[in-house]
């Protein structure tokens, strides 16, 4: 894992006491809110619906132990004993008081974490794959290279204020586990005749006008990715609408402009970035790279899993996935138990992923942007004891995936923007298929809910998604069918009205039985759909 | 009625305004009529509140209700966490924002 040198430590530990003088000049009333919310934001505090809200970074959804366990303490001692796990693996606590949050900061930044770059129209916190590091298709770790842009894009004078946030993936594999098309920028890493660089998709984005991001070049070297992404940027920063905060994602200048004209433009402001010398110095990519080389792995272990007790071997079969190394595992542990709230996790729970990571999987975790945590390092022989201790807590749920694994935003429950609520919506869900012969028949299914327009819940990208509207002061529910927020990425199509709490739920259940009813050998969810298209389902769902 | 709420300045919580000050119970809410604006500007100048706003509300025989959904969850709390809500042993508060 990358660890800070003394520069990040030093730039975070002087953010913090910053935000600290200015917490206590606002609460002195020596800044008005006007003058203090801009500042807040940058030190990712919002003003929720019940209370301050604080979104700690975790860049590319990587976490040590260390890091686990401090962010359940916090939990315990400043919120009311849980955090939320985001779509873009980040976590939020909702119960935050004001002049509490400079200590919060504080204390994270003793183990090397903050909240820069989790608000504001800024590069936010760059987002990567969960297997990172471990998966077998991957070209390298792209970590290094999302550890780079984390440090080219924090504070960037130039990219501060930009017209509209800007949201960064990198991945490295064919199997796209991050969404990486559907952000502002998406890097994907690959070989060409031996050099590693990377294909750049720009324009990308949900929100209220979802688009899959074009592939804009198809190979930059390694070399010159910040240059590139300097180039991207800065035409978007030149010619992306300021007047009109709903046209101001590069998505919209992408559109408009069309994929050749911005390809061109930034093209030629590349061919200018060249001439700068502007590219970081290799030794500082080989720096960085050094932290994320391969753990210690042991050789020589056993491959096999005993599998007599049958709920282990049903949640092996399904939350287990393969590992680059033998002998040893990935281990996805769902925050999806049946009836729950999607993302969240107890103080306790934290720490005991915190115990788990550091006892069993090298020291190291990961968040999924599917609200979901990872042990990327385990090995075989110790799957068992790993899911007895997760059953015990609660954190044993075998449904990766699978319809129940839900991706929900916080929702009218708790966020201001909200005009619908997600989580009972979830919840009900959760019940209605809780079965696992259900969930195991129906596959892969991915169910993904939003509160609001900003889809913050990737509704777009669910093979099933579902929008929360207000009409008329009253929860109302559009369903949408056909999206991917994987390598196949796709926008979802609305079925046509909107539906009640519990119609949405009916209406997916009316689904899946026409997707049971009508699926060839071997198809998903989304297979059938794409090969039926919309009207079947419209019609056992409308009549 | 119009009623004013915003949160508290220092620790975030959900604020009604009472006639004489600030109550965590939306029951409490007074009827600010057309003062609404010039109160919230004073009390968030005193470092009392902020984001302060003004709502439609009525009240009904569970005492004042606001208008709509979105206040009405800020007036109980989250309906996914009864225990984090201001009535925990009432099983179906949830119910009362709907």
């Amino acid at each position: 894992m990358y660890r800070y040198d003394s520069y990040d430590q030093s730039i975070v530990d002087a953010r913090v006491e910053e935000f600290r003088d200015q917490t206590q000049r606002r609460l002195a009333g020596q800044l008005t809110e006007d003058q203090f919310k801009p500042l807040r934001l940058m030190n990712g505090l919002y003003l929720q619906l019940h209370a301050y809200m604080l979104r700690v970074a975790i860049p590319y959804g990587t976490l040590s132990a260390r890091q686990m366990r401090k962010l359940g303490e916090i939990a315990a001692k400043y919120d009311r004993g849980y955090g939320h796990f985001t779509t873009r693996q980040n976590l939020q606590y909702n119960w935050i008081k004001l002049a509490d949050a400079p200590d919060i900061l504080a204390e994270l930044a003793t183990v090397e974490m903050h909240a820069i770059q989790t608000s504001g129209n800024c590069i936010r916190n760059i987002s990567s794959d969960q297997y990172a590091g471990v998966a077998a298709d991957e070209v390298a770790d792209p970590r290094p290279w999302a550890e780079l842009l984390r440090q080219w894009s924090t504070f960037h004078p130039e990219f501060t204020y930009l017209p509209r946030k800007f949201k960064i993936a990198v991945i490295a594999s064919e199997e796209d586990r991050s969404a990486m098309r559907l952000h502002d920028i998406g890097l994907k890493l690959v070989s060409r005749d031996g050099q590693v660089g990377a294909e750049v998709y720009a324009g990308g984005g949900m929100g209220r006008t979802p688009m899959v991001a074009p592939l804009i070049r198809d190979f930059v070297p390694e070399e010159e990715i910040v240059s590139y992404l300097e180039a991207c940027l800065r035409v978007y920063n030149r010619y992306g609408r300021r007047d009109n905060k709903y046209k101001a994602r590069i998505k919209i200048l992408v559109h408009e402009l069309g994929v050749e004209e911005y390809k061109r433009q930034v093209e030629e402001e590349f061919a200018h970035m060249r001439t700068l010398g502007l590219n970081p110095p290799t030794e500082e990519l080989d720096r960085i790279r050094a932290y994320f080389a391969g753990p210690a792995y042991e050789t020589g272990l056993d491959d096999s899993v005993d599998r007599n007790d049958p709920a282990f071997a049903l949640w092996v079969d399904r939350q287990v996935a393969a590992h680059k190394q033998p002998g040893y595992a990935i281990v996805n542990i769902s925050l999806k138990p049946r009836g729950g709230i999607p993302g969240d996790a107890s103080a306790e729970q934290i720490a005991l992923v915190a115990d788990l990571a550091e006892q069993y999987s090298l020291d190291e975790l990961r968040v999924t942007h599917a609200q979901n945590l990872v042990l990327p390092h385990v090995k075989k022989a110790e799957l068992y004891a790993i899911w007895q201790k997760l059953d015990e807590a609660g954190l044993a749920e075998a449904n990766l995936d699978l319809i129940t694994d839900i991706i929900a935003c916080p929702g009218l429950d708790y966020c201001s923007l909200a005009n619908a609520r997600s989580i009972p919506l979830a919840q009900k869900l959760s019940e209605r298929f809780a079965a696992a012969d259900r969930q195991k028949e129906l596959g892969e299914l991915k169910v993904k809910i939003s509160g609001c327009i900003n889809a913050c819940g990737h509704h777009h990208a669910g093979h099933i998604g579902v929008l929360g509207v207000d009409r008329k002061g009253v929860e109302n529910f559009q369903l949408s069918l056909g999206g991917s927020g994987a390598e196949d990425a796709s926008v979802g199509q609305i079925t046509g009205p909107g539906f009640s709490e519990d119609g949405v739920v009916d209406a997916i259940e009316k689904v899946t039985n026409i997707y049971l009813a009508q699926r060839e050998e071997g198809e998903r969810f989304l297979d059938t759909y794409r090969r039926l298209g919309m009207k079947p389902f419209k019609e056992a769902i409308y009549g | 009625m119009k009623i004013l709420t915003g949160n508290d300045l220092g620790t975030g919580d959900v604020i009604w305004w009472a006639g004489d000050g600030w109550s965590r119970q939306v029951g409490d809410s007074v009827d600010v009529s057309d003062k609404g604006e010039d109160l919230a500007r004073a009390e968030e100048a005193a470092l009392r509140v902020v984001g302060a706003y003004v709502i439609d509300a009525t009240v009904t025989g569970e005492g004042v209700r606001p208008a709509h959904i979105k206040d009405r969850i800020r007036a109980l709390g989250p309906t996914v966490r009864p225990d984090l809500t201001l009535k925990p042993n009432d099983a179906d508060a949830g119910n009362w924002v709907i």
